[in-house]
């Protein structure tokens, strides 16, 4: 099976004085979802943010170690382009509010002055959302703005928007928890038929989200990666007795 | 419980009182200003003759300085305030930089205006005289432009701290989701931290502009004090402060004072206005960011 993303002795920390992540290794396959779980605080959105370098973004954040994309490592690359190809979709939905739905989708090549044909921009909108599963429910109100949509409906938007940009990757920070039961199933659906294009890491609290679409999950506790492999197999034999913990609800 | 009952009769009666005196300046203005208004009516708003030997008074030429004075301060200030205030609320929230600028502006704010005309009468006029000689208009050195400088230089501070508290609300997912599109810092700025704060920046002009419109003593000594209407930028000319500051207490001639009290009646109700919509925009644009960010 091919490989994606190494990663490789990662440390991560928010000051200089503690380590949040802790030589974090592992191997993510291409075209599977990946879920990461782990108790409140363990480091799993600081995981998530390093693979598309937006951890830096915050002040005074540091990294240290090595993440390759394919065979480039993802420090020695510009982060924009590292950007470009591992998206991210975030846990509250987040669309533009001065942006129209169709430029929501096309956001990320507004942003950065790509200029495009219009049979060219509204193939992509077509595409993205189709993609996202929200095509029929927008494709008479593209031109309005996107806040009087649902919340699934903008997480949708959200998912249409990393869509868009054709990653490689694309990163999700527990995109259903703000979501009513309803509007998590549909995307979950739309994570299963999207990894025939892009390959998917996924952070949720919710055991039986990962269970259901995740092929593989990684394990996180303070910190530190203590299992990784088939959900199937840690599921149902987890190696490490703190993983039995967690999957059986005793801390979360 | 009582306490809470005997605090909250408090603030209703300072409100009401803070109201009471509101009316009051409003009343006594009309009343000072009333032989004015029976005299020239609404004519008084367009006639441009001020003429206090021949009695016949109007303040457009008044009315055309402010105006002219603060879109001109207005315009300049607009990109350093605006720099200063995506400096300090986007780029670089913390760090000595940050403080050092701050600090600055705080410190510029605090100045009394009267150091501002100084500042302009001794730096300002003589290279605004400079400048005129080059460009062969009559070098006065005071005049519309000196005084719009001297304005905008005022107005900073003041619009910065407006434009970085309402730079502050734009929410930080709506940035971060900018970042992860791959937009550089640049990109995220222009085209999402400024059309989303846009309206309350507008709000934040419009109180800056209101702030220009009633400021008397650096105006006052900077622009020439010259009672006709304005034909260029280096024309001498009068605000409506300014005029009320320097004729008031030499009028003799009842209508004199009451024409003056007439354009001091005029510059309370513009600058309530002003005011008045600048706040409504403010607390609209912060009630939608609660809303949607
Ligand atoms: N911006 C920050 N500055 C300083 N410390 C931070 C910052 N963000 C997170 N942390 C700390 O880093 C640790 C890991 O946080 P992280 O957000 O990665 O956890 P998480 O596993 O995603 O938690 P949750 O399940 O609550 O989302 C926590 O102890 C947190 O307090
Ligand atoms: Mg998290």
């Amino acid at each position: 099976m091919e490989k994606i993303l190494r990663i490789k002795n990662l440390y991560a920390s928010y000051t200089d004085e503690n380590w949040i992540l802790k030589n974090i290794n592992f191997e993510i396959f291409k075209n599977k979802i990946t879920a990461i779980m782990g108790p409140s605080g363990c480091g799993k959105s600081t995981l998530l943010r390093c693979i598309n370098r937006m951890h830096e973004v915050i002040p005074g954040a540091k990294v240290k170690g090595e993440i390759y994309l394919q065979d480039k490592n993802i420090f020695e690359m510009h982060p924009i382009i590292v950007r470009r190809k591992i998206g991210m979709v975030f846990q509250r939905p987040n669309p533009f509010p001065t942006m129209s739905i169709y430029n929501n989708v096309i956001a990320g090549y507004i942003l950065t002055g790509v200029k495009l044909k219009k049979e060219e921009k509204d193939r992509i909108v077509e595409e993205s959302l189709k993609k996202a599963f929200l095509w029929d429910e927008v494709k008479d109100v593209l031109h309005r703005k996107g806040t009087f949509l649902s919340g699934g409906q903008q997480q949708r938007l959200c998912i249409a928007r990393a869509l868009a940009m054709k990653p490689e990757v694309i990163l999700l920070d527990e995109p259903t928890s703000a979501l009513d039961p309803k509007a998590t199933r549909m995307i979950e659906e739309l994570l299963v038929e999207l990894k025939k294009d892009v390959t998917i890491i996924l952070v949720t609290h919710n055991q039986s989200q990962a269970g259901r679409i995740s092929d593989y999950t990684a394990f996180l506790y303070m910190g530190e990666l203590l299992e990784y492999g088939e959900t199937e197999k840690i599921f149902t034999v987890p190696e490490h007795p703190k993983t039995q913990e967690y999957l059986s609800g005793k801390f979360g | 419980m009582k306490t809470d009952k005997i605090f909250k009769g408090i603030l209703w009666i300072s409100g009401l009182f803070l109201f009471f005196i509101f009316l009051l300046i409003f009343i006594s203005l009309f009343k000072g200003s009333f032989l004015s208004i029976k005299s020239f009516g609404l004519g008084f708003l367009f006639s441009k003759e001020w003429n206090p030997v021949t009695e016949k008074f109007g303040m457009l030429p008044f009315l055309a300085g402010t105006l002219i004075t603060s879109i001109i301060a207005l315009l300049i200030s607009l990109p350093f305030s605006l720099s200063i205030a995506l400096f300090l609320g986007e780029y670089f929230k913390t760090g000595f930089i940050s403080k050092f600028l701050s600090y600055t502006t705080d410190l510029l704010a605090g100045i009394p205006s009267v150091i501002y005309g100084f500042w302009g009468l001794y730096l300002l006029v003589p290279l605004i005289r400079k400048l005129e000689i080059k460009l062969h208009v009559t070098p006065y050195g005071v005049g519309i432009l000196t005084a719009s400088l001297v304005l905008a230089v005022m107005i900073i501070p003041y619009a910065s701290s407006i434009a970085r508290e309402i730079i502050k609300l734009v929410p930080g997912d709506l940035i971060e989701a900018g970042y992860s599109l791959g937009a550089t810092r640049y990109e995220v700025v222009k085209k999402i931290v400024i059309p989303y704060s846009a309206s309350g920046i507008f709000a934040g002009l419009l109180l800056s502009f209101g702030r220009a419109f009633g400021e008397i003593m650096a105006v006052t000594m900077v622009i020439g004090n010259f009672n006709f209407l304005p034909k260029s930028i280096f024309s001498p000319a009068n605000t409506m402060a300014s005029v009320i500051a320097n004729e008031f207490t030499e009028a003799v001639k009842d209508i004199h004072l009451s024409s003056l009290i007439h354009i001091g009646l005029w510059l309370f109700i513009i600058t309530f206005l002003i005011n008045f919509v600048g706040n409504i925009v403010i607390k609209k644009f912060k009630v939608n960011e609660r809303i949607t960010g």
